[in-house]
Formats: structure tokens, C-alpha cells, sequence
């Protein structure tokens, strides 16, 4: 991709203040479902363990590669699988 | 082709913040989760490598064979335990997984130190991101697991020695220094050991905090999970992992300081208070209490008392969750609606485990919402109460918060439990909480301390309630 260094910073910064700015009027009931939730979102990182693995060079490489493709998809998956079986007991609302 | 990726990237970033935004009101919890796990989707099938070739477009090769291998175990091991974990222990099974993300950032980094050949391919750019998350997410991995291990109740209490702090500084100096020789030679022995220092400083950063305080640990390493991801997208140029990681980053920073807000505790006593090991604290506490005794009472009388109220409030504590009574307690106050007995659930922002963890166990129990109140709404009522049903919870209802300054809870926001006309405390045994401090509550004069299993005592109740 094309974009320079201080394009790629603009948009860390950006995504700080927006980190910020939508959980800023959370009830704590939600504290945990959204620790949850987010966690699950950091588990795009399989994705980056599925670009350096998909390049891997040697043995030592791709064993690290496998074993980061591993955690990050037991990450992603999982994560979101917790997050929506915490989530679908709040749906039975008022009798 | 580039450009379309760029606006592919777009879309999923708002499908993110969209999701995060949903995750944070009650009605729309669930949709939210659902949007930003459509955004990984989209993320999966819109695979890139930073110099525009289609991930999923390339030759075979076995690395191929061993990606989808590798996820589907990962998804696998997802699922068993997304699905088989019990609600009790959903805290812990969060800790496991962000420290997986964490592990999986730090080994992500490594590679990308494996790719560089020569020193003068180390610009900053690309150093400073791959050793930040290469630290970052090892101290996560490894202090995710102590966290885990901890709400499993391995070695829960706090493990401290004389000049910790000053040991972990020093530990944190090496660390600092090898990132900055790091910074400037590929030095393979002096990476590895900043990786293994950093999973050491992860067990040695977690181990003096006490079990109580785990879920800020925990969402204070979800975020740096989030920044080791973040800083893993600079170093292999994907803009995705970038916002993702930010985002995960900012908000976790936000919610852990909320989390301490709600505990009235600055984070950086979280962080190295080394809460409740203040062993002269208990003690000062425990001089007040000579001579003082509990007053037991037994089940049938607690049901007349209950049948016969007016308002009722019942105090949901980790005990309650432990025994998996919630069902229990959800059918004694069905049993009192019927009676025309109003029943309402005080719910402590911090009861359970985590901060909102009571409000899954209830709602699991089909609890209706509206009988859940707030701390803060509770509170200027409790003198009307009744009876204050307080079931396996302890620390979130002790009076010295209140009263007794040398208490390490001092300060901290609880519930007035001991302001209703008659407490009556279920409790296995008299053994001191989470936090390993005496309760004053149990020694109030209008306290009654109904002892046993909180699941048969309930189950006793019900059975008396329907009876008187």
C-alpha cells in the first residue's frame, strides 16, 4: 500500500480518539461483555500471523508462524464465541 | 488495485468502531459483536500482503496447508472453550484468550525480526513497532496466565518480598536497555533474551496483585494486547491491524480506569498497592471486633422474616455464583413476588469477578432486568428495606469502607446492606473474603448470619416461604 509514515501515525492517532470517545458512557453491567468484545477484536492479529507464516522461510519460521496462527485464531474465534454466549442471556428482557 | 483494498480497510475500520459503539448499551450488546465479527470476516476473505498480492490468490505452498491447519485448531480450541466454559469462569477464560492474542502478536514481531538480514535494514520504523510489540506481547501472554491461574485459585493471594518494586525496575531496565542496543544491531541472543525477560517481567508484574483485583489486570492487559497488535500492523505495513489494535488499545486503557473508578482505588495502587497484604491493617480492624460474636440464625426463621416483609433486597456476591445458586435465588423471589413481597437485586459494580460479571449470572437465571438496581440507586432506599438477603458476597457489603480508615477498603463505594432493619448474611463459613479482610457487617447488631451451602439454604427458603 502506498500510504507514507505520517499517514499511518494520522490514523493511530485518530483511532486513539476514537477508542476512547465510544466507550465513554458504558454502564458497568457491560464492563465485561465489551472487555470481552474487544478482546476479540485484537484478535486480528491471526491475520498477521497468517501474512508472515504465508512468507516463511525456514522450519524455525514457520513453526513460530503455526504457533502464532494458533493463538490468534483460538483469539479471534473464541473470543467472539464468549462474547456472544455472555450477550445472548441479556436478550430475555422484561417478562 | 491497491486502492480498493485501501477502501475495503475503510469499511471494516467502521464496521469496528460501529461494533464497539453497539457493544456499549444494553439493547444493542449482542448486534454489536455480531458487526465487528463481520468485520473480521471481510477482513479474512480481503487478505493482502503489503506489496498488493492476494493472500488467498497464491501458488500452494505447504505454508498454506500448515495456515489452515493452524486455524482450524485454533477455532477448535475457541469454540470448546467459548462453549464449555462455565458462566462463573467466564473472567478467566477472557484472560486466556488475550493472552493467546498477546503471544500470537510477540511471535508475529519475532518473525519479522527472522526477516531482517542485515543491520542496516533496522530503521526505526520498523524496529521501534517490532520490539514494542515483541515486549508488549510477551508481558501479556505471560501475565494473562498468572492472571488466569489466579481466578482459578492457584496462589491467589498477593506474593510479595522486600524491594519488589525495586526488583522490577531493575528487570524493566534491562529490558529497556536491550530494546535500545536491539534497536540499532539484529542481535539474535540479545532478542531472545529480551522475549524471555519480558515473559518473566509479565509473571513478576501480576504475581503481588490479589485475586480481587484481577479484572483491571486483565482489561489492563487486554489493552496491551491491542497496542502489541497495533504496533504489529506498523511493522508489517497492514493499516487493518492497525485501527483494530488502537482501538482495543484506547478503549481497554478507558474501561481499566473506569473499572478502578468503580472501586475508588487509583490504578496505580492496583498496579503495586499490593492490595490486601496490609496484614497490620486486618489487624487493627480485628482489635475493634474482641469480644464481639455473630448471631446465627437458621432457615425458618429467615422465611418468616422474608414472607412477611414488605421490601426485600437481596445482595448477589461471587458465593451465590460459586454455588450456582443463581436459579435458586431467582425461584425465592418469584415466590415472594407472588406473596406481594417486593423483591429487588442491589448489584455492586464490582460483584463477581468483573465488573458487570453478576449481571450475565442473573440474567443467565432469567432474572427480570428491571429488578436489577445500580449501587447508586439502591443505596438512599436501603432504610425502607426490609430484610438485606446478602448471598456469598462480602467484601462490596463491609461497613469499613465506610467506618474504619486503617482498612485497605477504605473508600471504596458499597453497598449500605447493614442500613436495612434486619441483615441476614448466607455464608459457608466465617472465612474473611476476596480480599482477605475482616467484614464488619457480620457484627452488626441487626446482622443475622444464616450458615451453610448457599444453594441448600435457598432451596430451604423456597420451601418454607411456600409452606408459611
Amino acid at each position: 500500500m502506498e500510504s507514507s509514515f505520517a499517514d499511518v501515525v494520522f490514523i493511530f492517532v485518530l483511532a486513539i480518539f476514537v477508542g476512547i470517545e465510544v466507550i465513554s458512557k458504558v454502564p458497568s453491567m457491560l464492563h465485561t461483555p465489551l472487555m470481552s468484545g474487544t478482546n476479540a477484536i485484537h484478535g486480528i492479529i491471526l491475520f498477521g500471523g497468517i501474512l508472515v507464516l504465508a512468507d516463511a522461510a525456514s522450519p524455525l519460521a514457520q513453526l513460530l508462524g503455526f504457533v502464532a496462527v494458533v493463538f490468534g485464531s483460538a483469539n479471534v474465534f473464541g473470543g467472539f464465541m464468549v462474547t456472544d454466549r455472555m450477550l445472548q442471556m441479556f436478550k430475555k428482557k422484561k417478562k | 488495485m491497491s486502492s480498493t483494498i485501501a477502501y475495503i480497510i475503510i469499511g471494516i475500520s467502521v464496521l469496528f468502531i460501529l461494533g464497539i459503539k453497539l457493544l456499549a448499551s444494553p439493547k444493542t450488546a449482542r448486534l454489536g459483536n455480531l458487526v465487528a465479527a463481520g468485520g473480521m470476516l471481510i477482513a479474512l476473505i480481503s487478505l493482502h500482503q503489503p506489496n498488493g498480492d492476494y493472500v488467498w490468490s497464491q501458488g500452494w505452498t505447504f505454508n498454506y496447508t500448515l495456515i489452515v491447519i493452524g486455524t482450524l485448531i485454533g477455532l477448535v480450541i475457541g469454540a470448546i472453550g467459548a462453549y464449555s466454559v462455565k458462566m462463573t469462569a467466564m473472567p478467566q477464560m477472557v484472560a486466556l484468550f488475550n493472552g493467546l492474542g498477546g503471544g500470537a502478536a510477540a511471535l508475529v514481531a519475532s518473525l519479522e525480526f527472522i526477516n531482517i538480514r542485515s543491520d542496516a535494514e533496522l530503521t526505526a520504523v520498523i524496529a521501534v513497532p517490532m520490539l514494542f510489540a515483541t515486549l508488549i506481547g510477551s508481558l501479556s501472554f505471560s501475565g494473562s496466565v498468572i492472571a488466569y491461574l489466579k481466578l482459578e485459585g492457584k496462589f491467589e493471594k498477593p506474593m510479595t518480598f522486600p524491594g519488589q518494586n525495586l526488583f522490577n525496575g531493575l528487570i524493566l531496565v534491562v529490558i529497556l536497555g536491550l530494546a535500545i542496543f536491539l534497536g540499532g544491531h539484529v542481535n539474535t541472543p540479545a532478542f531472545i533474551g529480551l522475549f524471555v525477560l519480558a515473559l518473566f517481567f509479565g509473571v513478576a508484574m501480576v504475581m503481588p496483585i490479589g485475586g480481587a483485583d484481577m479484572p483491571v489486570v486483565i482489561s489492563l492487559l487486554n489493552s496491551f494486547t491491542g497496542l502489541a497488535v497495533a504496533a504489529d500492523g506498523f511493522a508489517i505495513h497492514n493499516n487493518a491491524m492497525i485501527v483494530a489494535g488502537t482501538l482495543v488499545g484506547s478503549s481497554g486503557t478507558l474501561l481499566t480506569l473506569l473499572m478502578c473508578h468503580a472501586m475508588n482505588r487509583p490504578v496505580s495502587n492496583v498496579l503495586f498497592g499490593a492490595f490486601g497484604s496490609g496484614g497490620a491493617a486486618a489487624g487493627g480492624a480485628a482489635g475493634d471486633l474482641a469480644g464481639k460474636t455473630v448471631k446465627p440464625i437458621q432457615a425458618d426463621e429467615v422465611a418468616v422474616l422474608l414472607a412477611y416483609a414488605q421490601q426485600v433486597v437481596i445482595v448477589p456476591g461471587y458465593g451465590m455464583a460459586v454455588a450456582q445458586a443463581q436459579h435458586q435465588v431467582r425461584e425465592l423471589s418469584d415466590e415472594l413476588g407472588k406473596r406481594g413481597v417486593e423483591v429487588r437485586f442491589a448489584i455492586h459494580p464490582v460483584a463477581g469477578r468483573m465488573p458487570g460479571h453478576m449481571n450475565v449470572l442473573l440474567a443467565e437465571a432469567n432474572v427480570p432486568y428491571d429488578q436489577l438496581c445500580e449501587m447508586e440507586a439502591i443505596n438512599p432506599t436501603m432504610d425502607r428495606v426490609d430484610v438485606c438477603l446478602v448471598i456469598g458476597a462480602n467484601d462490596v457489603v463491609n461497613p469499613a469502607a465506610r467506618e474504619d480508615k486503617s482498612s485497605p477498603i477504605y473508600g471504596m463505594p458499597i453497598i449500605d446492606a447493614d442500613h436495612a432493619k434486619t441483615v441476614i448474611v448466607m455464608k459457608r463459613s466465617m472465612a474473611a473474603g476476596f480480599a482477605g479482610i475482616e467484614n464488619l457487617l457480620f457484627y452488626k447488631d441487626n446482622t443475622r448470619m444464616l450458615f451453610g451451602d448457599a444453594k441448600a439454604s435457598l432451596n430451604a427458603l423456597v420451601a418454607q416461604v411456600k409452606a408459611s
